[in-house]
């Protein structure tokens, strides 16, 4: 029996998750659901999703032993290749799932929210694959900050649409997508990009994204003859956090989920309700949702997938948070010493390491690299100066 | 099922046996002058008056509910100094809230029913509450009195139907189209099918909202259901023309279902 079971009936991971949306969605969602079941236990599905995964996305990702950095920080340092994957992080893992079940179900329109503009590529990339239409929100802050994955959207046939409303970042997105979706449900899935909303999504996504664990664990065993003393890997939603979690939830392994500090849901540790979920939610004393604050725009998020909150609730992994300080350092020290420029949100995950190195000595630690930073050069470029 | 009714809904029920159309208009509550406009309102001939409580996500509103939500939380509007000012209404009609789950949830199911209680509320709108996650709600609602309205949907299967009207107290919201709230040029056809369809299967009183946009499409609602929701069309005039112009809007839309 696995810690990461299904969840129940409710769609409850202990009582954090299930399904807090308009009347208007919930027969889609109960239909989502048992398409889900349907298609997951179905040896075709699973194979044609293998497949494609192999074939287009680029599985499996390897792992690559960070030499200079580990060395440096007195670790054994292995990073999970996420952003060696099509498109350029571990989205599409999730999508292209999505995007078979859609068409499965008869579905003809993608509709998705953005934050990085990563998981809006990977969506836009997979409705292209398709022949499917894509409309992607994404948060006018956002749209400024990350304008080569706008234009990339663009480019592979989807419209995009900036939103205006609240903090005008992934949050509103959501909310947009969400508007979207209660006037179009009969014809469009919405292709949702994390962890998180109403069920089946939390679930259904872990399961696209296992993946990554159960690919990391049988390489880990082989690199190194056991499994990792920490895994550590990002948090906005928590979609890389969980599919790498799931290789090692059973075993001894340390699990560490990494927040920016102007998003950290789970230090906070307050239950709220919003985006379908019940989840840690940043609210104030009248449960108003407040703005979370990231330099990077994937991790600009007030909630957090309710799982991880589940896991943090019962002390299976922990839920540390950096600062944006440190992950403009962590940036710059991963490109300089293993030539690799990882996206901002996955930098949080290594600002946490060298910040917990010393503690650490002589440990293994598995990093998800969960996407490459290309899409990120450009704000850099502004923060460091050219 | 219990035999006795709210507030709420008696009266709309005697109103209705009575041939009366049921009219509600929506009002976010905290907008500079809403305590006024909910009295034009209720001066021009509404039934109940539902108030809302804003929220930071509204995920059911479309533009002027949201524009509306985000003036009253910008001027400082909060659910405990709107609950406030409700309790200086006498307006002689009930007064219903709406607001998002998570304002309920962060205050604690019973301390939000006392609240309102506290402050004269009879019934409660959650649209991000289903049917299945209604239960801890409904216990503390009804224990305290408050009527907790459901909103059915057009996508929902017959076979939910009567699940939902069964769990409905003060009146079943029937939400008129596939969408958000906002006004439409047209009333949708799901608005009429939809409450035609509660209208088989209930007597609880049905009322059409979201997407109800004026006069005529009140009317043309007002043939199958019992009564009309009107929010988007009567929030623009608050925002635009203040309590004057609500209570003009309700008149008219009055007038127009009254024949
Ligand atoms: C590369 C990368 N990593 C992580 C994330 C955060 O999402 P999640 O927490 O669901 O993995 C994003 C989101 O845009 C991303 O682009």
């Amino acid at each position: 029996m696995t810690l990461m079971a299904e969840p129940s009936a409710e769609g409850r991971f202990g009582e954090f998750g299930g399904r807090f949306v308009p009347e208007t969605l919930v027969p889609a969602c109960q239909e989502l659901e048992t398409a889900f079941a349907d298609a997951w236990s179905d040896p075709v599905f699973r194979a044609d999703l293998d497949h494609i995964l192999r074939t287009y996305a680029g599985r499996p990702s390897m792992l690559t032993e960070c030499k200079n950095l580990g060395d440096q920080l007195g670790i054994r340092l292995v990073l999970k290749r996420e952003d060696l994957n099509h498109t350029g992080s571990h989205k599409i893992n999730n999508v292209l799932g999505q995007a078979l079940l859609a068409k499965r179900m008869g579905k003809k329109r993608l509709v998705a929210e953005t934050g990085a503009g990563q998981h809006g590529v990977a969506s836009a990339t997979a409705a292209a694959l398709m022949g499917m239409e894509c409309k992607v929100y994404m948060g006018a802050v956002d749209v400024a900050r990350q304008e080569l994955n706008v234009f990339r959207m663009k480019l592979l046939g989807s419209e995009v649409e900036a939103v205006h409303s609240g903090s005008r970042t992934l949050k509103d997105a959501v909310n947009e997508a969400m508007r979207d979706w209660v006037a179009t449900v009969e014809t469009s899935h919405y292709c949702l990009g994390s962890v998180m909303g109403p069920h089946p999504y939390p679930y259904m996504v872990r399961q696209f994204h296992r993946v990554i664990g159960d690919e990391a664990r049988a390489q880990s065993i082989e690199l190194m003859g056991d499994v990792p003393d920490v895994v550590v890997a990002c948090v906005g939603g928590g979609s890389n956090a969980i599919g790498i979690f799931s290789g090692f939830v059973d075993d001894r392994t340390r699990l560490v989920g990494v927040e920016p500090a102007g998003g950290a849901a789970v230090t906070r540790a307050q239950p709220g309700v919003v985006h379908g979920m019940r989840s840690y939610l940043m609210q104030d004393e009248y449960g108003q949702v407040q703005e979370a604050q990231s330099i990077s725009a994937g991790l600009d998020y007030p909630g957090v997938g309710p799982e991880h909150s589940y896991l943090a609730s019962i002390g299976r992994a922990e839920y540390p948070n950096v600062t944006d300080a440190e992950v403009i350092d962590a940036f710059q020290l991963l490109a300089r010493t293993e030539g690799i420029i990882p996206a901002l949100e996955c930098a949080h995950a290594l600002a946490w390491i060298v910040r917990a190195a010393p503690e650490m000595q002589g440990q293994t630690v598995l990093m998800n690299l969960s996407g490459r930073g290309d899409k990120d050069v450009a704000q850099m470029m502004e923060v460091l100066g050219k | 099922m219990s035999d006795t009714f709210g507030r709420m809904e008696t009266e709309f029920r005697a109103k209705r046996a009575a041939g009366r159309k049921l009219l509600v208009p929506y009002l976010t509550g905290g907008l500079a002058g809403w305590q006024d406009a909910v009295r034009a309102a209720a001066a021009a001939g509404a039934d109940a008056i539902e108030i809302g409580i804003p929220f930071s996500d509204p995920v059911m509103d479309g533009p002027v509910i949201q524009q509306a939500s985000q003036m009253a939380l910008e001027q400082g509007a909060t659910p405990v100094s709107i609950l406030q000012e409700a309790r200086d209404l006498d307006v002689g009609i009930p007064l219903a809230v709406m607001t998002y789950y998570n304002t309920v949830h962060h205050a604690g199911h019973e301390r939000f029913a006392a609240q309102l209680l506290g402050a004269g509320i009879v019934a409660c709108i959650v649209p991000d509450l289903p049917l299945e996650e209604s239960g801890p709600w409904c216990v503390a609602a009804d224990a305290a009195g408050i009527e907790t309205v459901m909103l059915a949907a057009p996508t929902a299967p017959d076979e939910r139907l009567p699940r939902v009207a069964a769990r409905a107290r003060g009146f079943l919201y029937s939400v008129g189209l596939l969408g958000v709230t906002g006004e439409r040029a047209a009333l949708a056809s799901t608005a009429s099918a939809l409450a035609r369809r509660l209208k088989a299967i209930t007597d609880v009183p049905v009322l059409v909202g979201v997407g109800v946009s004026n006069a005529a499409q009140a009317r043309e609602a007002c043939e199958v259901a019992d009564g009309v929701v009107m929010g988007a069309s009567v929030v623009r005039r608050m925002l635009e023309g203040g309590p004057d112009a609500v209570g003009a809007f309700v008149a008219e839309v009055r007038e127009e279902i009254s024949h």
